[in-house]
């Protein structure tokens, strides 16, 4: 076979002085980078043939002299730094590969590869977790307001502060009625909502695309810290029934797992039409991931491809969505509300206030910066817009069209601390949803490889002695760390803002201002320029 | 048995009432006048007996996990959407989108139904969905087929009547797709192939036919007077090759 003009992206280094030969690495990599110095010279021998007796004792002697060691096959290497991190001597590092090309601001290095790699295999350029680009960051152009002097800031560690939220559709009035015996009852029948102690949930991510454990961390910290994960479009996997309390159950296009008793399960129900990372796309969970217990989990034989179409075939329209979404409120009785994902594309605003008229009590919307397990590079990297606008825009319409109270908004896409969710807040959103911040505190590094099956860290993977890696208890607590850091950050935000409830900061862009922004932005996020005052 | 006249009720009314009677231990129930209610027998796990008489409206039986239906007349579109288990028979024709995702039960339908039908079926272990067409179907009939049993007829049809339209199969990874009275190739999509009957595949329809001739007042004979061809994947890994990585 020709050589491929492919050189390693990253450069694996032992320092030899410091190993101490434990193999940890060895175990530990999941891409296969790190061997046994013994085995790999074995495998670039091949297997010795008759009549190559000499060299089999030659092999055999050097292997008896010298003591194994470890090396690294840079191109295998995915930037997980699961090696470097565990380590106990602190023997391996990984860098950039430093091989220089001819300087050019146009053809950068990762044009060139990948140009190298669909020439030499003609396929479509897979990727994982979210949009790397260095598009413009919205988030990193608004600051939030303080008060000083007058209308006092709040100290949150002695005054009570509220980031309670309630997801679900408000009623256009309250009406109430005197009973028989002169009580004052209410009359307007509520529509079902679900209760949250913090604005933050995680969002879908299916089992197939993460492990069981992965779901299992988020589903004990979601309910140890009164929020709400979700299942993803992969089904519930019997061991998290006990916590289906805290659940949202997700209905795709390929309805894999659904069935009557998966959406009663459920605390609330979502139709996933889009996300952030690969809008207008469908899924594609490869065989090699479907092992028994997606299996069980999907519904789908073993080994075979869970295809989820791009669109929807039940629904071409509004009214065909507004069909499926009357389907699940009566497969459940109305007694949860029902959620519509979309991602963040152009027409997003128009598109929500479709979705709000057909019936959802909720609206997500994934900008481009949401990450994914797969996805085309090409349309994760180019396609949708930042959920910031995205937000904004769907925010101001849903209020000029008298229909903002029809629906609650949960954006997620990127956000990344505490300030971007108070700003999404700031900008509409009734609640916000962090997975990649999710994986992180389990020990993700963003290496962006999802797709392969082979994480390190045991998260987007389902080989079992990877998965075994991340014990559900352990990563519960860091994402329950994680969620109480946030929350106790937003109500020091609150706080200064003078606020005692995040109820208070929702859709109050008066709070915001821009920095650096164009006028033209400046009235899409709804905001005034710094330095402009009340 | 109860009797429910469906005539100007709305749809949340009327199947809140069949849902309150199975929850009282009522087996059977029969609906008058039905015109165009949507979800009847959505969701329900019930094993109970429900007679439509009139026309139903759409995702009749969606997500339905139990009862069996009859419907004395046409149906309209997302019939047995996502269904679970139970059991569909409509006397007439049904719409669009019928049995899309389903995952077991049986629908017969004795007549046409539309586009979109049985997309994306798909099976696990001994749960495998069955539809039955007597007539014709429309474009993309059994799309994304990843499991489970299609049968299409193409019964009383006039000459020029294809038995389905086209995209056949398109994109289909499992299952099986028996078409009477042979396929043009032209219809069918890139993923499956023709295969002619084997002893097996005569073992699995006997009953099927008999199961449709019994509802609908067929005789098998008539239905084997000519010869099915069955359609299976060319691969259960259509897109395996499409990535680079």
């Amino acid at each position: 076979m020709a050589k491929s003009y492919l050189p390693p992206e990253y450069v694996v280094s032992i320092d030899r002085e410091k190993c101490r030969r434990c193999g940890l690495c060895v175990k530990g990599c999941g891409f296969g980078t790190l061997k046994w110095g013994h085995d790999d010279w074995q495998e670039k021998m091949g297997v010795f043939k008759d009549g190559q007796d000499d060299l089999a004792v030659a092999f055999q002697r050097m292997q008896s002299a010298s003591p194994d060691y470890v090396v690294a096959d840079s191109s295998r290497c995915r930037q997980c730094h699961y090696c470097v991190t565990h380590c106990p001597e602190g023997a391996i590092n990984v860098i950039k590969n430093p091989v220089a090309y001819k300087a050019n601001e146009h053809w950068a290095a990762h044009h060139m590869r990948n140009i190298w790699l669909q020439a030499e295999t003609g396929g479509v350029l897979l990727t994982g977790a979210g949009n790397d680009k260095a598009y413009f960051s919205y988030f990193d152009h608004m600051v939030l307001d303080a008060c000083q002097v007058t209308n006092p800031s709040i100290d949150p560690l002695r005054e009570p502060m509220e980031l309670r939220t309630f997801l679900g559709e408000r009623p256009n009035g309250l009406e109430f009625e005197r009973t028989d015996d002169g009580q004052v009852r209410l009359k307007t029948e509520l529509p079902p909502h679900v209760q949250i102690e913090t604005p933050i949930l995680f969002p879908a991510m299916s089992y197939g695309a993460v492990s069981l454990n992965v779901q299992k961390a988020l589903a004990i910290a979601a309910k140890a810290s009164g929020t709400l994960m979700n299942t993803g479009e992969g089904g519930m996997h019997r061991d998290l029934y006990l916590y289906a309390d805290h659940m949202i159950v997700q209905v795709a296009s390929g309805r894999f797992g659904v069935n009557p008793d998966y959406l009663r399960r459920g605390r609330c129900v979502e139709i996933k039409i889009g996300q952030g990372a690969k809008p207008g796309i469908g899924g594609h969970l490869p065989g090699e991931k479907v092992d028994a217990g997606v299996s069980q989990t999907r519904m789908i034989p073993i080994g075979s491809d869970a295809i989820s179409p791009a669109p929807h075939h039940d629904i071409y329209s509004i009214e065909d969505l507004s069909q499926l979404i009357f389907a699940l409120k009566e497969a459940t009785e109305y007694t949860k509300p029902v959620s519509v994902k979309i991602s963040a594309v152009h027409n997003v605003a128009a598109i929500a206030s479709g979705i709000a008229r057909a019936g959802a009590d909720i609206i997500t919307i994934d900008g481009f910066r949401g990450g994914t397990g797969a996805a085309p590079l090409i349309i994760r990297d180019h396609v949708g817009i930042p959920i910031e606008v995205a937000l904004a825009t769907v925010d101001e319409r849903l209020r000029r069209e008298g229909i903002r109270n029809r629906v609650s908004i949960v954006a997620s896409g990127g956000i990344r601390h505490s300030g971007d969710v108070a700003k999404a807040i700031a900008l509409g959103a009734d609640a916000v949803s962090i997975g990649t911040a999710a994986l992180i505190a389990l020990g993700c590094h963003v290496c962006q490889s999802c797709f392969t099956g082979n994480c390190s860290w045991g998260i987007a993977t389902q080989r079992p002695e990877l998965t075994a890696r991340l014990d559900p208890e352990r990563g519960a607590e860091l994402l329950t760390n994680l969620l109480r850091g946030w929350s106790r950050e937003l109500k020091e935000i609150l706080g200064a803002l003078g606020l005692n409830s995040i109820e208070s900061l929702r859709g109050s862009r008066l709070r915001l201002r821009g920095i650096g922004l164009s006028q033209q932005e400046l009235d899409l996020l709804g905001i005034k320029p710094v330095g402009e005052g009340a | 048995m109860l009797r429910i006249n469906a005539d100007g009720i709305h749809y949340r009314e009327l199947n809140r009432t069949i849902k309150a009677a199975v929850r009282d231990g009522e087996t059977e129930i029969v609906l008058d006048n039905v015109n165009g209610q949507r979800y009847i027998g959505t969701g329900m796990e019930e094993d109970v007996l429900i007679r439509v008489n009139g026309v139903p409206g759409n995702d009749m039986a969606s997500f339905m996990s139990g009862p069996t239906i009859h419907v004395y007349g046409n149906a309209q579109d997302g019939v047995a959407n996502t269904m679970n288990a139970g059991t569909v028979v409509i006397g007439g024709n049904a719409g669009d989108v019928l049995g899309y995702g389903m995952r077991g039960g049986k629908v017969f339908v004795c007549g046409n139904v539309g586009y979109r039908v049985g997309i994306h079926m798909k099976q696990y272990q001994n749960i495998v969905p069955l539809l039955v067409v007597g007539g014709t179907a429309g474009n993309f009939f059994g799309e994304y087929m990843a499991g489970g049993v299609l049968v299409v007829m193409g019964m009383n049809r006039k000459s020029n009547q294809p038995v389905t339209g086209d995209y056949l199969a398109t994109g289909m990874h499992g299952g099986v797709i028996y078409v009477r009275g042979g396929v043009d190739e032209h219809r069918l999509g890139a993923e499956p192939r023709i295969f002619d009957l084997d002893a097996a595949d005569h073992e699995l329809l006997e009953p099927i036919i008999a199961e449709f001739c019994q509802h609908f007042g067929h005789s098998p004979e008539r239905v084997k007077d000519r010869p099915f061809v069955k359609l299976l994947p060319y691969s259960h890994r259509p897109y395996g090759r499409l990535y680079a990585f």
